[in-house]
């Protein structure tokens, strides 16, 4: 909890890498873990002489990313440097766009929700936060300081990352605590993995989050802002900003003042240090790339890439909702991911019971998807099959308690729903006319029990149906043996 | 070689694709009717009396030839010098951040640590012209600095595209000097860098308007050194261009030995 009086600002950079197959401005692969430096030419090396060529895949994917995020696309958008020295850098400068970028005004919804003690979500609530600009950019390479022969002496340089197209998004600065900024950081992450303009997975480092924060008395004018980096998974920096705003609270409430600087986050001890001060800030010259001309966008390229896209979350929750009589949590919960709103769709569709085949997934489904670390796309039970163990229990074939038993052994075999309903011989007695002999045969077997009920007794109801259903192995359907019964037992 | 390394180049995103024509069946010899544009305003203070007096002869070629000699204005070419080393060199020195010791190139030896190796190698590679151009360059574009040098150049050089584009409205090609003086002797302007650069004033506007231009020996001055003539044509209009220049060269053909001496 934030501390009364106090208030905190916060504002997000996300580094996206956009998942095409070449580099943004040369044709090599982007491919992740291969030899060293394999994947580099002259220009992605920066020899003298060879130029950058834009890769237009980034500008479509770049263009997702953005309409995802309810940005606006520039029709005209100009690359520019940004020079600095640095050995993963290998032209001494950075080609990104500065002040014309490729997309602005955007404005999106989220859900976010206070924590409690433990982290979790109290109850979520929707949230609009501004994004100020998204501008495609190369990456750079990577130095490396460790696992190589003399490392006391040498860093190495692994240039196969150096032009790997990047879309960096920034946010106006709109979050007021730290869990805000870490629902924004999950949503972005879910929007771009929707449309496939990004892996968006921080683990492989193809998304990367940097924080601007600041704390205020409230009501007062912005505080001075600390950027936070080095900040490797979302919650690593959900807890840095935790940190920083109670270190600035302190500091300021203690005399100090909170002086502008980069911080990088040591998850080792749990806190943040000094990275670099406002003083030795680059100044990093940024003017438009002479080597490319403006970026122009052909007429009707943002309706054409919005037609390419599939639906948004947002629209197919809604949809869901609509369409098959869903709740906001159950749809929500659907649409958290594409393959799993697809695999939901598919399940309805061949279930013709949405409603059911909506609880199979959020409670059965999942379940075993998680046990076994795969996602929706990687079931080993498709959607049609699911939907068909439905209709087994819609149909009176097998009870709902069967069918669980059943989809735990479809998931374990890959067997369909029938196939596995006929091995085990699990397929309920529905038919009348055998239900009422082995009802006959129970009652004229328990004269005893027959009287007593008559008398009164009615609670020796169960005794009969538990007769019943063990007479037929288990496989009397319930419903049937508790109207025949009845019937019977009344004479 | 220009047919061959004009137009589209899929490697060089600052290429246009524009078809290429075949240049040398635009080499008639003829100039009857074409229009030579002269900007009077250029032929002023700095330049050498000899090379005025060859280049007003080539004048007279063009209109023996039968070509019309117009008067034209360039009026910001005036700030061309001061635009163009703003622009090259701000480019210049971002170009040459690359040369840092890293992955190619020279090194200097020994430095303890990373940023040190960065300043020798870049203090011990290169000559005193380029640094100063880097400081220059790195100048224009800092923070605080960007918008009155190299924003306002810029501004600057769209306004002199603007004359020339005005000024081939009214004429085929533009003649100028190719460089105000003859040829200086080796080391004699080392120290003055600005007498230098104005030596570029004719070429560098051409480059800045990115109009083509081509340069043509026209005589010898007083001294036995050599003087040429230049020739700016409308984007695209090569072969105009090279038609006049051609048509100069068979109606004057330069058979002057300069003179050429290590000493003196």
């Amino acid at each position: 909890m934030i501390k009364e009086g106090w208030e905190v600002v916060i504002g997000l950079e996300i580094h996206a890498q956009l998942s095409t197959e070449s580099k943004i401005f040369c044709g090599c692969s982007t491919r992740f873990g291969d030899e060293p430096n394999s994947n580099t030419c002259p220009v992605c090396l920066g020899l003298p002489g060879a130029l950058p060529v834009l890769n237009w895949r980034a500008v479509e994917l770049g263009a997702r990313a953005a309409l995802a995020l309810g940005l606006e696309l520039n029709g005209r958008s100009v690359f520019a440097r940004k020079n600095y020295f640095y050995p993963d850098l290998p032209k001494g400068y950075q080609i990104s766009q500065y002040d014309q970028p490729f997309s602005e005004r955007g404005e999106l919804e989220m859900m976010t929700s206070v924590r409690d003690e433990s982290g979790h979500a109290r109850e979520w609530k929707p949230m609009k936060v501004r994004i100020l600009r998204l501008h495609l950019e190369e990456d750079a390479g990577k130095n490396v300081h460790e696992g190589l022969p003399e490392t006391d002496r040498f860093s190495y340089v692994d240039l196969n990352r150096a032009g790997t197209p990047l879309a960096e998004i920034v946010t106006e600065p709109d979050f007021r605590t730290s869990w805000e900024a870490y629902d924004y950081v999950n949503h972005v992450r879910r929007a771009l993995q929707w449309v496939g303009a990004s892996e968006a997975d921080m683990e492989k480092g193809n998304l990367r989050c940097e924080a601007n924060v600041s704390v205020r008395r409230t009501g007062e004018g912005f505080g001075t802002k600390v950027e936070l980096k080095n900040l490797n998974s979302v919650r690593f920096m959900q807890k840095a900003i935790e940190f920083e705003i109670e270190r600035q609270i302190e500091l300021i409430e203690s005399g100090g003042r909170v002086s502008q600087e980069t911080r990088l986050w040591d998850d080792h001890l749990g806190e943040t240090r000094v990275m670099r001060s406002k003083e030795e800030a680059h100044d990093y010259r940024y003017f438009p790339e002479p080597d490319l001309p403006p970026l122009v966008l052909p007429e009707g390229f943002a309706e054409r890439v919005r037609a390419e896209m599939p639906e948004l979350p947002e629209a197919r929750r809604a949809r869901f909702m609509d369409e098959y009589g869903l709740s906001y949590p159950d749809a929500s919960q659907l649409t958290s991911g594409r393959a799993l709103a697809d695999y939901f769709e598919r399940a309805a569709k061949a279930s013709e019971n949405a409603r059911a085949a909506s609880n199979w997934i959020r409670s059965e489904v999942l379940r075993e998807l998680e046990a076994a670390g795969r996602g929706a796309e990687e079931s080993p039970v498709a959607p049609e099959e699911l939907g068909a163990l439905v209709r087994l229990v819609d149909g009176g074939k097998i009870s709902g308690k069967q069918a669980k038993d059943v989809l735990v052994e479809m998931f374990r075999t890959g067997k369909t729903a029938s196939a596995i309903v006929e091995e085990q011989g699990l397929a309920q007695v529905s038919d009348a006319g055998e239900i009422e002999r082995i009802v006959s045969e129970v009652v004229a077997a328990n004269p005893k029990q027959l009287e007593q009920y008559r008398a009164g007794k009615e609670s020796l109801l169960g005794f009969f149906v538990g007769q019943v259903m063990k007479a037929s192995q288990g496989k009397a359907n319930p419903k049937l043996v508790n109207e025949t019964l009845l019937k019977k037992l009344k004479g | 070689m220009l047919s061959v390394v004009a137009g589209r180049d899929e490697r060089d995103a600052t290429t246009a694709d524009v078809a290429v024509p075949d240049y040398a069946s635009h080499l008639t010899g003829d100039a009857r009717g074409a229009r030579i544009g002269v900007p009077r305003a250029l032929f002023g203070e700095g330049l050498d009396a000899g090379v005025r007096a060859s280049v007003e002869g080539a004048i007279g070629v063009f209109r023996d030839l039968g070509a019309e000699v117009v008067d034209v204005e360039l009026p910001h070419a005036k700030y061309a010098i001061a635009v163009y080393y703003i622009i090259a060199t701000a480019e210049a020195s971002s170009n040459l951040a690359r040369y840092d010791g890293v992955r190619y190139g020279f090194r200097a030896e020994e430095a303890p640590e990373l940023r040190s190796m960065y300043r020798r190698t870049r203090e011990e590679g290169f000559g005193a012209e380029v640094k100063r151009r880097i400081m220059l360059g790195t100048y224009v574009l800092s923070s605080g600095y960007y918008d009155a040098y190299y924003l306002k150049a810029q501004q600057v050089r769209a306004l002199i595209k603007r004359d020339f584009a005005g000024a081939l409205d009214s004429c085929d090609a533009i003649l100028t000097p190719t460089s105000p003086t003859t040829a200086f002797r080796l080391g004699e302007k080392t120290d003055d860098p600005l007498a230098m650069y104005l030596n570029d004033i004719y070429t560098v506007t051409a480059n800045l308007a990115g109009v083509p231009a081509v340069s043509v020996p026209c005589g010898l001055s007083g001294e036995g050194l050599p003087v040429a003539l230049q020739l700016v044509a409308r984007h695209w209009d090569e072969a105009t261009m090279l038609r006049l220049a051609d048509a100069y060269e068979r109606a004057a053909p330069f058979d002057a030995r300069p003179r050429v001496c290590a000493t003196d």
